[in-house]
């Protein structure tokens, strides 16, 4: 009953890697960063292209300002922090100079969620992904291994417009066939009794306890929801009709993020029941990163548990 | 304008009025004719809720209709309370909140450099906004960047909505402040063009880094009963004060400025 994923891989050099492409095939594409450039892995585009890269040190409300004055140029522009600091210190940057003036910078946030693991509660943001979806005209990505986030990379620099995209510190195992395109869904597992919906580092997760389901003849769909603005609401709501329950995971606040999206969704348009696991009111806390994700609500138990709380519901299992 | 909308900020778009008329009319290299001429000069309002100022300045420089002016802050106009780039073209940078303009400047000024264009940016900002950090943020990046092609201009009227800057939050001295964030830095009569344009004429020839113009003005200039007036920074004249206030600025209610 064990799933063997593709390799593991940092997301962060994914997104690094895919900048030095980007960059040579726009020469005209500037990144920027706010003193964590070997971390967001910036740092290799700043090698190959110095006179294109901009560090300017811990302030990044600013840097989301001079990114929309280089950006409403003309010019692509991919500024990169630490997720709380692009979506929670500059929030009314993003907001103002990002969002109001339409321009097109990509803040690509690494760090996010719990699996920052050791750094603690004040560096792990559950929030960011409701802040940054509530902002009109902003598109929000958070891919579940490197070959997407490679692939997202690519596709919000060809999109016109605000993007974010949320990646995880940790490194990640290959779930995907790294295809992604903005406002589609993957569903990387065919099923009819039951769906998960995941993003980023859960959906790994999603994986395994769907295969484990298998075993006991329960069929469950899994969709990665990675672009979670836009979302694919005709593969949710398929997926609704199709399966009669959806089952959430994401390490992300459960009161604003993609669980709040498809509750809203699915009783707007086609109510079944769903279940939301993530992070519940709370603020995280220093410790193992994976640790954290269990201690937190979201270990594979508690998955299980609210599968079969679902399937009792669907009369699937006693 | 702000008499039509019964909103506004009348006090900090009288005091800027005259720095703005000199950007608009003498110093920026820009075209009603050509908005996307991509070697315009730039113009940032960082105080963006002195729209009316620069709404009237544009729209006598022949980049909006006169007759546009009254529908500042009504529903559906391009003339947002504050000023917007996505609704009216002829506008380099939405702003508003404070402390985001001068940012954005750095980047226009930066583009200039990247691509070897010969533009300039001019960032005005309000001496309420020199309380915000994020702006010493961006004076910080222009001056580390030494954009000798950026301009910041203060509007120093000495008044934010609930007083005095400097028995509110003190800004002093503040042309020191920029000089130590690395601006050749003048202090001048912001109501005196020759005094503004000899600045930006100085700003022009400096070369090694970016210039700052702590312009002295007084808030509600021209209206004797808002001159020096915190109180009129945010709310609108009513009819007999709108009346007498255009009287004394040589024209009438009703008239296209």
């Amino acid at each position: 009953m064990s799933l063997s994923f593709g390799k593991s891989e940092s997301l962060r050099d994914a997104y690094g890697r895919a900048l030095l492409e980007l960059g040579e095939k726009d020469p005209r594409l500037v990144v920027m960063d706010a003193d964590l450039a070997g971390s967001t892995r910036t740092v290799l585009f700043g090698q190959k292209y110095p006179d294109r890269f901009f560090d300017v040190g811990v302030m990044e409300p600013t840097m989301m300002s001079i990114a929309a004055g280089l950006a409403l140029q003309g010019r692509t522009v991919f500024a990169s922090t630490f997720a709380v600091f692009a979506a929670g210190q500059a929030y009314n940057f993003v907001r103002q100079s990002i969002c109001y003036n339409h321009a097109n910078v990509k803040i690509v946030a690494t760090h996010g969620g719990l699996l920052v693991g050791a750094d603690g509660g004040t560096h792990q943001i559950v929030e960011d992904i409701g802040l940054m979806r509530g902002l009109p005209g902003m598109t929000v990505i958070v891919p579940a291994d490197g070959p997407s986030t490679r692939a997202a990379t690519f596709a919000v620099a060809e999109h016109e417009g605000p993007a974010y995209v949320r990646l995880t510190r940790e490194n990640l195992p290959t779930v995907t066939d790294g295809t992604f395109r903005i406002g589609k869904a993957a569903e990387l597992r065919s099923g009819s009794d039951l769906t998960i919906v995941a993003v980023g580092a859960l959906v790994a997760r999603a994986l395994e306890v769907a295969e484990e389901l298998s075993g006991i003849g329960i069929s469950t769909r899994v969709l990665d929801l990675a672009s979670v603005k836009p979302f694919d609401a005709p593969a949710l709501l398929k997926a609704a009709r199709e399966t009669g329950a959806i089952l959430v995971l994401e390490e992300h606040s459960v009161l604003t993020g993609v669980g709040a999206l498809v509750a809203a969704t699915t009783s707007e348009n086609y109510p079944v029941p769903v279940r939301r696991v993530g992070v519940p009111d709370l603020f995280g806390e220093s410790g193992e990163p994976w640790a954290l994700l269990d201690r937190f609500g979201m270990s594979k138990e508690r998955i299980r548990e609210e599968a079969w709380e679902l399937l009792r519901g669907r009369g699937k299992v006693q | 304008m702000t008499y039509a909308a019964q909103s506004g900020h009348p006090g900090g778009s009288l005091s800027v009025t005259d720095i703005l008329t000199a950007l608009v009319f003498h110093e920026l290299r820009i075209d009603p004719a050509r908005l996307d001429w991509p070697d315009r000069d730039r113009l940032v309002l960082s105080k963006g809720h002195a729209s009316p100022a620069l709404y009237a300045a544009l729209s006598l420089r022949g980049f909006l209709p006169r007759e546009e002016l009254a529908s500042f802050r009504q529903f559906g106009s391009r003339l947002q309370g504050h000023v917007d780039r996505a609704k009216l073209p002829c506008i380099e940078a939405s702003t508003g909140c404070l402390g985001q303009g001068i940012g954005m400047a750095v980047g226009m000024a930066l583009d200039a450099r990247l691509r070897g264009s010969a533009y300039r940016t001019y960032a005005v900002i309000g001496d309420g906004e020199c309380q915000a950090g994020p702006t010493w943020e961006a004076l910080m990046a222009g001056g580390h960047y030494r954009l000798a092609n950026l301009v910041v201009i203060l509007d120093r009227n000495g008044l934010e909505t609930d007083g005095p800057t400097e028995s509110i939050m003190g800004i002093e001295p503040i042309g020191d402040k920029f000089r130590a964030f690395r601006y050749h830095t003048l202090e001048i009569d912001g109501h005196s063009f020759p005094a503004i344009l000899d600045a930006l004429a100085e700003a022009k020839r400096t070369t090694t880094g970016p210039t700052a113009i702590v312009a002295k003005t007084v808030k509600g200039k021209g209206v004797s009963f808002m001159e020096g007036k915190h109180q009129y920074h945010g709310k609108p004249p009513n009819r007999e004060e709108a009346e007498r206030a255009l009287r004394e600025l040589g024209t009438e209610l009703g008239r296209p400025a």
